[in-house]
């Protein structure tokens, strides 16, 4: 099982999905229209480490995050 | 070294602690940027989310670029509601002379600005309302709209 969450003011509940690699990710989160704004300007997050692309395979227990436009200060 | 506080900084505290913290250490220079909350807007204050284990591995890569020049960082924000006149951020840079640690601070705030995992709310009418306008996409961004 693989958890998603979504930070900051994204209001979606973490999901627990059954997927093997980010592609699978991608296209369960592009069905869902309220997210469509966020996974354009969103970053990605594997284990709390930003990634720059989809490539790769996911295990059991990994976490994704996805992090929207910041603004700290 | 890096602070995360509930609510407004205590600005004078902070800073005098860092001086003290810092008094014996044989750095020339201390230079601390203050970030307040201005009206704007309307605006009653501002409001801060925080994801903390990438914050923290972020600025420990800051940090280690600070080492490589003599020089330390330091870093206080805040989580939750901060109202007008108070601050919600300091960062400041220490080092064994004056140039290395203005433009050290200088680079280390804009890249704060465009990649610490903290999220920014105007406070207005008893509303927490994301500032989405004054936000910045971490780079990268959109990977699971491709």
């Amino acid at each position: 099982m693989v958890r998603v969450e979504f930070l900051g003011p994204i209001q979606k509940d973490a999901l627990e999905l059954e997927i093997t690699d980010l592609s699978q990710l991608a296209a369960i989160l592009q069905a869902d229209e309220s997210l469509h704004e966020w996974l354009t300007n969103s970053a990605v997050a594997l284990n709390d480490t930003l990634i720059s692309s989809l490539e790769g395979s996911l295990k059991d227990g990994d976490k994704i995050s996805l992090l929207p436009p910041v603004c700290g200060g | 070294m890096l602070y995360l506080y509930d609510g407004a900084l205590n600005v004078p505290k902070i800073l005098a602690d860092w001086y003290t913290q810092e008094a014996q250490s044989n750095y020339g220079a201390y230079i601390p940027f203050i970030g307040t909350v201005r009206s704007e807007d309307g605006i009653d204050g501002l409001s801060f989310d925080i994801y903390e284990p990438i914050l923290n591995s972020w600025f420990a890569t800051w940090q280690k670029k600070a080492h490589e020049k003599g020089a330390i960082i330091k870093m206080a924000h805040s989580r939750g509601d901060v109202l007008l006149h108070e601050s919600s951020y300091i960062a400041a840079v220490f080092s064994p002379k004056r140039r290395v640690a203005l433009e050290f601070i200088d680079a280390f705030v804009e890249d704060f600005k465009a990649s610490a995992p903290i999220w920014k709310y105007d406070l207005k009418d008893g509303n927490r309302r994301y500032a989405l306008e004054r936000s910045t996409a971490i780079k990268g961004s959109g990977l699971l709209a491709q």
